[in-house]
């Protein structure tokens, strides 16, 4: 074994690039589920936007186009979710499941002619001065765009849930709708919001996948990742900060035990790709014991307007 | 969630299958997939094999697939489906099937079933596979040659037999050109993730690799490779010539049609018997891709003389002498690996450094 051969900022650099995807999914997830709504479709909103970003980035050869567009078919896609839980009220898990599943479908019919097609590349921004600094600048300066879009999103969804009113209605919607809506917000109306946001996110995900990541379109290619971003909300608490710490363990552990089994660490291969997992896991475990799991109170709960 | 997950898989799977039409005069052959059918890779060449047998029968034949059908528990259920549905001949096209294809098959004696890479047959289970550890070798001879670094990354998917026997038979043409070369090994324990086989890709290029060979079914690792740049890769099960002629430099090629369409044509005629096959480059089972012009003149021409030799038959790729791992014998002078042993590989040869995870 010789572990000298794992250079650590690259380790640290491909860790932001293995965790943005999962990242983007989950911040959008934990927004709906502040809300109230628990959407499992994440999955299928991701794989829609993985395809669509990858063919509109395709056909324009611009990458942020197709991001834009990841983004609008992942609202897009959610916003049949909202309509049938909101306002037909149909159990919200059966539906995401459902969305998943009609996500997977409709990305590989969508996909078909982009099967082995190359995606336009997406330029890193080397940042002058930033990306100079020794150590840091390698690891956290060189990165391309969407790296620091996701960030940014995380940074903003923090904001304005601890900070604002609006993040206060939302909260209060997500923990006693009957209350919220006694109150005179409009429940719906700020769950279709967040539905939506959450969408966008997942399909900027997707998009990362195929675009920046992989990059090229394989049917299938999220390949759970929307399940792990699910996980992850939960790790968190709900809470945005911990939804980073949660995609940058996850991705960085996924990351260091390809780079272990490479150098030939002794370290059985079994337990190596199995630890991301076992690592979510056994934090589950530790947040159930602790009791308070911080879920919103009216998580997946139909809302009756009527009552 | 992976509960959820399968559970609705097989809700897809019973919404599929019940949609199915019967057609009582017609052959049925089912065909059960591991990955999708636009993976590009190993799923994409078995359901060319499928639309081949179309082609050939026409209106004698229907056929159905279900896709991405998970290996182990789950598989069971699927095979049931499609046995209950009518099929007359399943081929269950992934490894992981072998226990699940023999319950099932006890279960429907007038069904035939095909399982491909495994090894247990029964009255009505066949088992065929192709020696992709002739195309590894043929890949080993042109990466041996053509590193600069000395490192030659494997992205290994499970530790079974068939990936064991590739790394092996890619290590030893390697090390036969170059005798300085190191192979690195990752175990992906899957056949198709793409985030995941970029990952290692990436990760086996950082440290130093300047070729990559994978056992994985996406194109992944190759749009990897084209980014990095300089870096050298194999097609994997399908051609995948749409990263030629860098990185993709040649390729192994599974070309099933020929075998489906045996297989169905038996079944028509009555003649199917419990066979195991295993073909390679001679029987056309195995291909070679064409060997890009990023691969110097004189190394093709040598790439080519292996594989003409290994399709003739007068060179075998695991050609002693050879050790194992552990530096006791295994091959003597001349002596060439017999297939029981080749069929339960499960030992690296001497010079590849590591331990094989207990599969």
């Amino acid at each position: 074994m010789d572990l000298g051969q794992i250079n650590p900022l690259l380790l640290l650099a491909s860790l932001m690039v293995a965790a943005t995807p999962i990242l983007l999914a989950a911040i959008g997830e934990a927004v709906v589920e502040k809300s109230g709504v628990l959407n499992l479709g994440v999955e299928g909103m991701m794989i829609t936007g993985a395809v669509v970003g990858f063919a509109i980035g395709v056909n324009t050869g611009s990458p942020a186009i197709g991001f834009v567009a990841a983004a609008a078919a992942g609202a897009a896609l959610s916003m049949l979710f909202g309509v049938l839980v909101l306002y037909l009220m149909s159990n919200q898990v059966a539906t995401g499941l459902g969305l998943t599943l009609f996500g997977l479908g409709l990305s590989s019919l969508i996909g078909k002619p982009y099967e082995g097609l190359k995606a336009p590349s997406m330029a890193k921004w080397d940042i002058p001065v930033l990306g100079d600094i020794p150590i840091l600048g390698p690891i956290l300066f060189r990165h391309d765009p969407m790296v620091y879009v996701s960030l940014i999103i995380v940074a903003a969804t923090w904001y304005v849930l601890t900070r604002t009113r609006a993040g206060l209605i939302l909260r209060g919607v997500g923990e006693n709708h009957d209350a919220a809506h006694a109150l005179g917000y409009k429940v719906v109306r700020v769950r279709l919001m967040a539905i939506a946001f959450g969408g966008a996110c997942a399909g900027l995900g997707g998009a990362y996948v195929s675009l920046v990541r992989v990059p090229q379109w394989v049917e299938g290619m999220t390949a759970g990742a929307g399940w792990i971003a699910l996980a992850i909300v939960v790790f968190a608490s709900w809470r945005p900060w911990r939804v980073l710490l949660g995609a940058y363990l996850f991705g960085g552990i996924t990351v260091l035990q390809l780079n272990l089994q490479a150098a030939g660490a002794a370290i059985p291969v079994e337990i190596l790709a199995m630890s991301p997992y076992i690592v979510t896991i056994l934090v589950l475990v530790v947040i159930s014991l602790r009791g308070n799991h911080g879920a919103p109170g009216s998580l997946g709960r139909i809302f009756h307007a009527t009552h | 969630m992976r509960a959820v997950k399968t559970l609705l898989a097989s809700v897809a799977v019973a919404a599929g299958l019940s949609g199915a039409a019967m057609a009582e005069d017609k052959t049925k052959v089912g065909f059960i997939f591991v990955g999708p059918i636009g993976d590009g890779g190993w799923t994409y060449e078995h359901n060319q094999g499928r639309l081949a047998v179309e082609e050939e029968f026409g209106d004698k034949v229907e056929t159905i697939y279900q896709e991405s059908v998970p290996e182990g528990a789950d598989a069971e259920r699927a095979i049931t489906q499609m046995a209950l549905a009518g099929a007359d001949l399943i081929f269950t096209t992934s490894f992981g099937y072998m226990d699940a294809t023999i319950a099932v098959a006890e279960k429907f004696p007038d069904v035939k079933f095909e399982h491909a890479t495994g090894y247990k047959t029964a009255p009505n289970v066949s088992v065929y596979s192709a020696r992709f550890y002739e195309g590894r070798a043929v890949q080993g001879h042109i990466a041996g040659k053509m590193t600069k670094s000395n490192i030659i990354g494997y992205i290994a998917s499970f530790p079974i037999p068939e990936v064991i026997r590739g790394i092996n038979a890619a290590y030893v043409h390697a090390k036969k050109v170059n005798p300085d070369v190191q192979f690195k090994i990752v175990w992906a324990y899957t056949w198709f993730d793409p985030a995941k086989e970029a990952d290692a890709a990436k990760a086996l290029i950082e440290q130093g690799a300047d070729v990559i060979l994978q056992h994985t079914d996406s194109t992944a690792p190759q749009a990897a490779a084209q980014e990095a740049g300089n870096i050298i890769t194999f097609g994997q099960a399908s051609d995948m010539s749409e990263y030629a002629p860098m990185p993709r430099v040649s390729s192994i090629i599974d070309n099933w049609a020929p075998y489906y369409i045996a297989r169905t044509k038996a079944v028509m005629d009555g003649t199917w018997e419990s066979t195991s096959t295993w073909d390679g480059i001679g029987a056309g089972m195995v291909g070679i891709g064409e060997i890009s012009d990023a691969v110097p003149a004189d190394v093709k021409a040598e790439a080519e003389a292996l594989r003409d030799a290994l399709g003739s038959g007068e060179y075998h790729a695991f050609t002693g002498p050879l050790n194992k791992q552990d530096g006791s014998a295994w091959l003597a002078e001349g002596e060439t690996a017999d297939d029981g042993t080749l069929a339960g590989m499960d030992f690296y040869v001497e010079g590849i450094e590591g331990d094989i995870p207990s599969s």
